[in-house]
């Protein structure tokens, strides 16, 4: 995980399709129960990808304002 | 709290939205609201209109001014809007039945005016929202419950329509490939006159399972081994550019007057400047 | 340069004297396809509006031409759409559309012969009923019916205050003969009249929020700042579609009801003419209207007590005052230039010993004096 960004989930909103999952470069998240789960956050390098693809709004990566 | 983006851009308090699982429209409803957030453009300032169907639902959800209107019209609205608040910057959101069947006129008439409205068509190649019938840009050969023995129509190039009508800014995008749809959409509303973005969808409830082209996952897959940019495209010979998708910016012509500068000149002319 | 300044007195056709009193009412954006009998109203609306800085567009078809006057509309720009039989079939849709999304807007429809093209050149009353029930669902209507030029203006202007107080589409049902008639008209300047606009004042930000015993919504125009969704479904006070039952009922039951509720608050107008005596009336309305003066001239002449009722609000029908004034009636003509569409009205709520009657014409020519002359004598024998 890159300082100052965060990879946060709204799983309320998650409908499991795994997008993110597919096309996620360092096999951070799985789906389980139809939801995503970030299961690795540590490997996360936050490039986005998961967010511009996710239809549902429900993974993002927040930078942390100082 | 939801992205920022989304958090800016979207009544988040109605999500989620109504699609189904892998549905590309959110993809691309989220690709129309960073293209307005990148340009700056303040929400007021904006108008979305909708037609009916599973694309125009996208309306509700935008935080803009949104107009959700009837089969086909959105672009017949939009030009009351637009000739009534040129200064607003008016986005259409249709989808390929909306825009290029029931709304097929209204399509080729905004672009021979070249009214400045920017036309993003969310196509899925289905009509999703009535359970699977076969559209104008359902490949021929490809079914739908309409089409259960395979669609013998010919299916329609959106951007080659549109430029064909007179558009003066055409192009096509698809929901894998964010960035390039993101800026296909900021070029559109930069550009002032008639521009028409042909966004590729993925509809795996309908079109996919009908088609017995697998999972949400891997008719993304198919897209993002299909789709080739324009540039390369031209280097390649047409055999193996057989039932690919070409994507990118495919016509630009700057030259054209838009026609609320050209009623202006009419206001002038007949003395209601004064 | 040219000069735009209107002279008060003019020579007009009832097309030309709506456009003239559309202007007057405050529109400025017009949006339509041309289509005989209605289409010097398009024509005079794009010699006129660019004069008063308003905008007038020919739109490819006559779906796309009350569309695009809705979206001016939702612009805030006073919009108007006319067109006739043909094209009033094809505008439904989206007449429906106005009434649930409560858009203001004015569709005229001058009346020809029909079905289908029937008759293009001809009179007729033949979209009365349509007026009434053209678009899908339960919706209220406002149609007003005007019988002479200077009535189209004046009746004009009050479709345009009637669509901005209310949020409603109002329909000005013209017919061929008050259209194409010829007369004198005072254009009333804007100054001299009562001009309504819509209420913008929105109740909590929210566009279709009602406080108590309230019917009409308060929006702000697409621009104004507040950001908001307008949606043909059926919709909570964000203006967001909904699928709650409850939400629904009471959407359609306010729609229905701000139409009654607010009948007699301006939007019921009739005129009668030598009913206090008289004991042979005569329903009529628009283009009937003159040939019905000439006759209860005649047979007022020849000894016979006749008046004229005429609803100028044609929807909401002014059924109350009919009924009470039937009550002195032995006979009720009904005049129209149709199969009897006001007439199944009239029968519906006439009851008791006042016969009612029918005069009726769908060749394409119009009722003479001299019929319903000879009708009033025949009932007599």
């Amino acid at each position: 995980m890159k300082k100052g960004k965060k990879l946060l989930t709204e799983p309320k909103w998650c409908k499991g399709c795994g997008y993110c999952v597919e096309w996620c470069p360092k096999k951070v998240l799985s789906i389980k129960h139809e939801k995503v789960v970030v299961e690795n956050p540590d490997d996360c390098i936050c490039c986005g990808l998961c967010e511009q693809r996710c239809p549902d709004y429900a993974i993002w990566i927040e930078t942390e304002e100082d | 709290m939801p992205s920022k983006l989304v958090e800016e851009t979207m009544r988040t308090r109605r999500l989620p939205h109504i699609w189904c699982p892998g549905c590309g429209h959110g993809i691309l409803m989220r690709d129309v609201c960073q293209a307005i957030s990148n340009l700056g453009l303040p929400q007021e300032e904006v108008t979305i209109v909708s037609g009916i169907g599973c694309s125009s639902r996208a309306a509700g959800y935008m935080n803009y001014n949104t107009l959700h209107t009837t089969h086909g019209r959105a672009i017949a609205f939009a030009t009351g809007i637009k000739m009534a608040k040129p200064e607003m910057h008016v986005i259409v959101i249709t989808g390929d039945g909306d825009a290029t069947a029931i709304g097929g006129n209204h399509l080729i008439h905004a672009a021979r005016r070249n009214i400045d409205l920017t036309v993003v068509v969310f196509n899925n190649s289905i009509y999703g929202m009535t359970g699977g019938q076969y559209s104008p840009t359902t490949p021929t050969g490809e079914k739908g419950t309409t089409a259960p023995y395979g669609n013998i129509d010919g299916d329609f190039d959106i951007p080659k329509l549109s430029e064909a009508a007179g558009a003066t800014f055409t192009g096509r995008g698809d929901c894998f490939h964010v960035p390039q749809m993101v800026k296909l959409i900021e070029d559109g509303i930069k550009h002032h006159g008639f521009s028409v973005i042909e966004g590729v969808s993925i509809c795996p409830t309908y079109y996919g399972r009908k088609n017995k082209k697998g999972s949400a996952v891997q008719m993304m897959h198919w897209q993002e081994d299909n789709c080739i940019d324009i540039k390369k495209a031209a280097k390649m010979e047409p055999k193996d550019l057989e039932g690919k998708i070409i994507l990118g910016e495919m016509h630009k012509d700057a030259s054209r007057p838009e026609y609320c500068d050209e009623y202006d000149k009419i206001i002038k002319k007949a003395g209601g400047d004064k | 340069m040219p000069n735009n300044k209107q002279k008060r007195f003019q020579l007009l056709q009832g097309n030309e004297a709506c456009v003239e009193g559309a202007i007057a009412a405050g529109m400025r954006f017009y949006s339509g396809y041309p289509i005989t009998p209605s289409t010097e109203i398009a024509e005079r609306s794009a010699l006129r509006l660019p004069q008063v800085g308003g905008k007038f567009v020919q739109m490819e078809d006559e779906i796309a031409g009350i569309a695009a006057a809705l979206g001016a509309s939702v612009a805030g720009t006073k919009s108007m759409t006319a067109t006739s039989g043909p094209g009033f079939s094809l505008k439904q849709e989206n007449i429906g559309y106005a009434t649930i999304a409560e858009i203001p807007i004015v569709i005229v429809d001058v009346m020809r012969s029909g079905p289908s093209t029937g008759l293009p050149t001809s009179p007729s009353q033949g979209d009365v009923m349509q007026a009434k029930w053209g678009t899908h669902g339960d919706h209220p209507v406002i149609a007003i019916c005007p019988s002479s030029v200077q009535d189209t203006y004046n009746q004009t202007v009050r479709a345009f205050n009637l669509s901005e107080r209310f949020r409603t589409p109002v329909i000005l049902l013209m017919d061929e003969i008050v259209g194409h008639m010829r007369e004198g008209c005072e254009l009333i300047p804007t100054e001299e009249l009562e001009i309504h606009n819509r209420n913008t004042n929105m109740i909590n930000s929210m566009p279709y929020a009602f406080g108590e015993g309230q019917y009409v919504p308060h929006m702000t125009s697409f621009g104004d700042g507040h950001l908001y969704n307008i949606t043909g479904l059926f919709h909570d006070e964000a203006g967001f579609p909904t699928n709650d039952n409850e939400i629904a009922g009471e959407e359609n039951s306010r729609i229905m009801e701000k139409i009654k509720v607010y009948k007699y608050s301006g939007i019921l107008e009739y005129e009668e003419q030598q009913m206090e005596d008289a004991d042979i009336g005569i329903v009529c309305y628009g283009g009937t209207t003159r040939a019905v003066e000439g006759a209860i001239e005649k047979a007022r002449d020849m000894g016979y007590n006749v008046g004229m009722f005429r609803p100028i609000t044609l929807w909401p029908f002014p059924e109350h005052e009919l009924i009470e004034r039937a009550k002195q009636l032995k006979r009720l003509i009904v005049v129209e230039h149709n199969y009897g569409q006001v007439l199944l009205t009239v029968q519906g709520i006439i009851k008791g010993d006042t016969k009612v009657e029918f005069i009726g014409k769908v060749n394409g020519t119009t009722i003479t004096p001299d019929e319903i002359v000879r009708n009033i004598e025949e009932g007599e024998e």
